[in-house]
């Protein structure tokens, strides 16, 4: 640990826009000593990504760069600056010294080429091969990488290979020339919980298998927990707090730290709906009235194309929701989960079974009759900055159930409830004037849960309405969440794929698997003690923001992997 | 529908109204080359615009005025105070002719602009938005027109129209409607492509939960998404249209002199001059045709390069600029949140208005990535 692989000393990253100049880094000094997992954590815009990128010069062209990145080669030697040294010098340094693993890895991968040739491209840009040598050097470290079969898999393409898979060979190309550092940018993100609990087993192993010190940037603080040495937090450009792990995670020092400990949600956690009575009055839940929405043998294929056999997204899949009742629906991607959701609000076609919502059979139902249901209906889009109109104010936007549905005329007339609904979602009356993009994500996402409850209806469908926020701001959305539905009483579907946020709100939870419900119950029942095998592996492969823990559990983990 | 699909849309910004349409926004963020190419193209789309409109106050005679107090102008008469640009073979003052055939070109443009726009994003629409068998027949007719030369178009078309006896508005919708009809496949394709990625939008399908209908989804929701690169296309409809009217005339298909000022009439005329060395028929029609053009390709060639964050120059930040914008999504501050509860929480993703100021730069993050 002599000298650090990397030293980041006073950075200051600008960036020119359309707006002006904006600081996205305002002096970062860092170090990352060989065979050490460095986290960077905060929430987007904070300039973690900018800070890592930095190291190899990724930066764009319209960003001016202040401050010195030395990067040094895998033996201590070579020290250069990253900021100042040629664009041909660069070039010889990335790859070999340094080496980077993006978020997503399908697009990182070029899909018209072998991932072999692809590993090896990196190798030859650096040394003179032929052929056969970088194919066998490809082919070893797919197999250091966990890739089986290798010597076969080396000629498939990108397609031929799962999202987790697809995520090795990302981090394969960045191994294959040894560099003393590898820089991963949310490289797990993108994934499922069970696969990603399989990449950070790999991430694990590099510092003792390949001697490679790692830049970990990531959000998500189980993650954290699971893998770093050591924690910088980084918050508006610059590092409030940096420390080892355990330390930073038992006594946070600044209190921004603090904060975002307290937001990430945790299994057997908070349940937000239990907190407190409710202060208004809420609507007469009728114990007599049927379900709001019942499925039964409910099925859902999308129509193959080219005579191909269609692809059955939902299999058979019984589940109720009584009036005023939070089901949480939770599963990896695939699952079905948001087929159900869009089923539900009659986006989706049902093919099979039978779903009852609010009372009319959605199997081959009419737009013509389901219309008037609509009303009684109301839907959270997952993304925020894709729900709204661009051209029209969130007064429009909200008003825009009211006035469809008869209610106001037009959107002046209805712009009392329009208030009446932002302040309910505890937004400033004026930002009805606003255009959505000048909203930032969480407010969207209240905005959003207003137009949805605009004519208070009484089934709402969250289709994973925080996943794509910042933990403090998810914590915020979710409060609100579980604040207005027990004023309101509505009957709610919550669809997500992060176990803790739906244990928080939920009164039930439903585990989707390839479309089959494979176990449903409380939350309690369902995660405090898990019957089928996929539920308590699901649990089990989810990183808990506490480093302690997390290392007992990864023991449970591996216990249930290796059976 | 043609006040909803004419390239003055606003933009959402909180600016005044004047500021965000279109080509005034451009003309106010664009530096540089750019701005020069833009302001040039301007410059000589609203001469040619003013000429136009003024043509009865700035032409000394009328376009078919052979005489002035009873006198005889004459042929071939050399620039003078009288004539300053001269006279034609046939008697008629040059200058007068040019100034009148701009009324002409502009007649051409705005006839055939908002004829190709209403025709060309009504079916865009329509066809984008609910696809199947018609947007396939549409399509393939859409790629069948467009290898048809709009010249030989607006020749069949003014044969049709007026048995080649053209009068003015003969002449003015021959053209106009060839052009329409060359410009339907351009607007078709582009507004059908941008129906097909909104339909896809969140916003579109949360319309679709909300119960609105289709006709109220189309006009409300997708068309305004879908008409924003739109003016680039005016611009090069504008340019066809003139170049497409003057062949007409060039070719003799044009508009008779007596019924209104035609450059591409005169330019044909004025062929046999230049071997004579008259210099003063050719030169000012074709000096006109050309700046028209060239005032509104510029138009659009800078605002096609101010559209694309890739092509446009931006003004270079100083290293320790004196105002610095922050990329914070949660401006006032994750840190200014008190304990757990709305109280606390409400400072948590914004401050209130009053306490933001309104010249808060509004997100980088989306920008910088």
């Amino acid at each position: 640990m002599s000298t650090p692989v990397v030293e980041i000393r006073d950075l200051k990253v600008t960036f020119d826009t359309d707006a002006g100049a904006v600081a996205a880094v305002k002096g970062v000094s860092l170090q990352v000593a060989a065979g050490e997992v460095l986290a960077i954590v905060g929430e987007s815009g904070s300039g973690k990504t900018v800070t890592a990128r930095s190291v190899l010069g990724l930066l764009p062209e319209t960003a001016r760069t202040s401050g010195a990145v030395l990067l040094s080669g895998r033996d201590g030697s070579d020290v250069q600056d990253v900021t100042t040294v040629s664009s041909s010098a660069l070039r010889r340094l990335r790859g070999r010294d340094a080496a980077m693993v993006f978020q997503e890895p399908s697009s990182v991968l070029n899909p018209v080429f072998p991932v072999g040739w692809q590993i090896a491209e990196g190798l030859r840009a650096h040394a003179r091969l032929t052929r056969e040598q970088a194919r066998e050097q490809a082919i070893d470290v797919l197999r250091r990488v966990g890739i089986p079969d290798p010597e076969h898999r080396v000629d498939h393409y990108p397609h031929q290979f799962s999202g987790g898979q697809k995520q090795r060979i990302v981090i394969a190309q960045a191994l294959v020339l040894n560099p003393g550092l590898v820089i991963a940018d949310e490289p797990t993100t993108a994934l499922d919980v069970t696969v990603q609990a399989e990449i950070l087993d790999l991430l694990r192993i590099l510092p003792q298998e390949f001697g490679a010190a790692i830049v970990l940037i990531t959000h998500n603080m189980g993650v954290v927990a699971d893998l770093a040495d050591r924690v910088a937090v980084m918050y508006d450009g610059e590092i409030v707090e940096q420390a080892d792990v355990r330390t930073l995670f038992a006594s946070p020092q600044h209190p921004y730290t603090r904060r975002l400990l307290d937001a990430v949600p945790r299994v057997g956690g908070v349940r937000l709906r239990e907190r407190g009575a409710p202060t208004l009055t809420s609507r007469p839940v009728d114990p007599e009235a049927g379900p709001v929405v019942r499925a039964r043998g409910l099925e859902v294929t999308y129509p193959g194309r080219l005579r191909k056999p269609g692809f059955t997204a939902v299999a058979g899949v019984d589940l109720h929701i009584a009036p005023g009742e939070v089901l949480g629906l939770v599963g990896e991607s695939g699952s079905g989960k948001t087929t159900i959701g869009r089923a539900i609000a009659g986006l989706t076609h049902v093919t099979g079974g039978s779903l009852e919502v609010l009372g009319v059979e959605m199997n081959g139902v009419r737009e013509r009759r389901f219309r008037p249901v609509r009303k009684r209906i109301g839907f959270v889009f997952q993304d925020p900055a894709t729900s709204f109109n661009p051209l029209l104010t969130i007064a429009q936007c909200v008003a825009e159930p009211l006035v469809v549905h008869g209610v106001a005329d037009s959107p002046q007339d209805a712009r009392p409830r329009v208030d009446e609904l932002l302040e309910a979602v505890q937004l400033p009356r004026a930002y009805g004037d606003r255009f959505p993009h000048e909203l930032s994500g969480g407010q969207r996402q209240r905005a959003s849960l207003a137009r949805a409850l605009a004519l208070d209806p009484e089934l709402l469908i969250a289709d994973e309405p925080t996943s794509a926020l910042d933990v403090s701001v998810q914590a915020r959305v979710l409060d609100l969440f579980a604040r207005l539905q027990v004023e309101l009483g509505f009957a709610c579907l919550f669809i997500s794929h992060d176990l803790a946020v739906v244990d928080m709100l939920a009164d039930r939870i439903a585990v989707l698997h390839r479309g089959v419900l494979v176990e449903e119950g409380t939350g309690d029942e369902v995660l405090g003690a898990p019957q089928h095998p996929y539920t308590q592996r699901l649990l089990a492969s989810l990183p808990v923001p506490d480093p302690v823990e997390q290392a007992a559990r990864r023991a449970r983990w591996d216990g249930l992997r290796g059976a | 529908m043609a006040t909803d699909t004419t390239p003055t849309g606003t933009l959402p910004e909180h600016a005044p109204r004047w500021k965000r349409l279109p080509v005034v926004h451009q003309l106010r963020t664009s530096v540089g080359l750019q701005r020069g190419m833009l302001v040039a193209g301007l410059v000589l789309t609203a001469v040619f615009v003013l000429t136009a409109v003024l043509a009865p106050l700035l032409a000394p005679y009328g376009w078919a005025q052979l005489r002035a107090d009873g006198e005889l102008f004459g042929s071939h008469v050399e620039p003078s105070s009288d004539h300053l640009l001269g006279t034609t073979v046939a008697g008629y003052d040059v200058l007068s002719r040019v100034i009148w055939g701009a009324r002409t070109a502009l007649y051409t443009i705005v006839i055939g602009v908002i004829l190709s726009i209403v025709i060309g994003v009504t079916l865009g629409l329509l066809s984008g938005y609910f696809g199947g068998w018609l947007d396939r027949v549409l399509v393939v007719v859409a790629d069948a027109i467009y290898a048809f030369p709009s010249l030989l178009l607006a020749i069949l078309a003014a044969i049709v129209i007026s048995g080649g006896q053209s009068s003015m508005w003969g002449g003015v919708m021959a053209t106009a409607i060839s052009i329409t009809v060359v410009f339907i496949p351009q607007y078709f394709r582009v507004v059908r492509a941008e129906v097909v990625r909104v339909k896809g939008e969140a916003f579109v399908e949360s319309a679709r939960v909300v119960g609105a209908g289709h006709v109220r989804i189309m006009t409300r929701h997708v068309l305004r998404n879908a008409v924003r690169t739109l003016p680039l296309i005016v611009t090069l409809n504008a340019c066809e249209a003139v170049l497409t009217l003057a062949g007409l005339g060039f070719l003799g298909f044009g508009i008779e002199p007596t019924a209104a000022g035609d450059w591409g009439y005169d330019l044909h005329k004025a062929l046999a001059d230049v071997t004579s060395g008259i210099w003063w028929t050719a030169i000012p029609p074709g000096v006109a045709i050309v700046l028209t053009a060239l005032g509104v390709t510029l138009v659009g060639e800078s605002l096609n390069d101010l559209a694309d964050p890739r092509l446009r120059t931006r003004r270079r930040a100083a290293l320790v600029a004196g105002e610095v914008g922050t990329t914070s999504v949660v401006p006032g501050g994750v840190l200014a949140a008190g304990p757990e509860g709305v109280d606390g929480l409400d400072a948590l993703e914004g401050a209130p208005p009053e306490i933001l100021p309104e010249s808060e730069p509004v997100s980088g993050p989306e920008e910088d990535r």
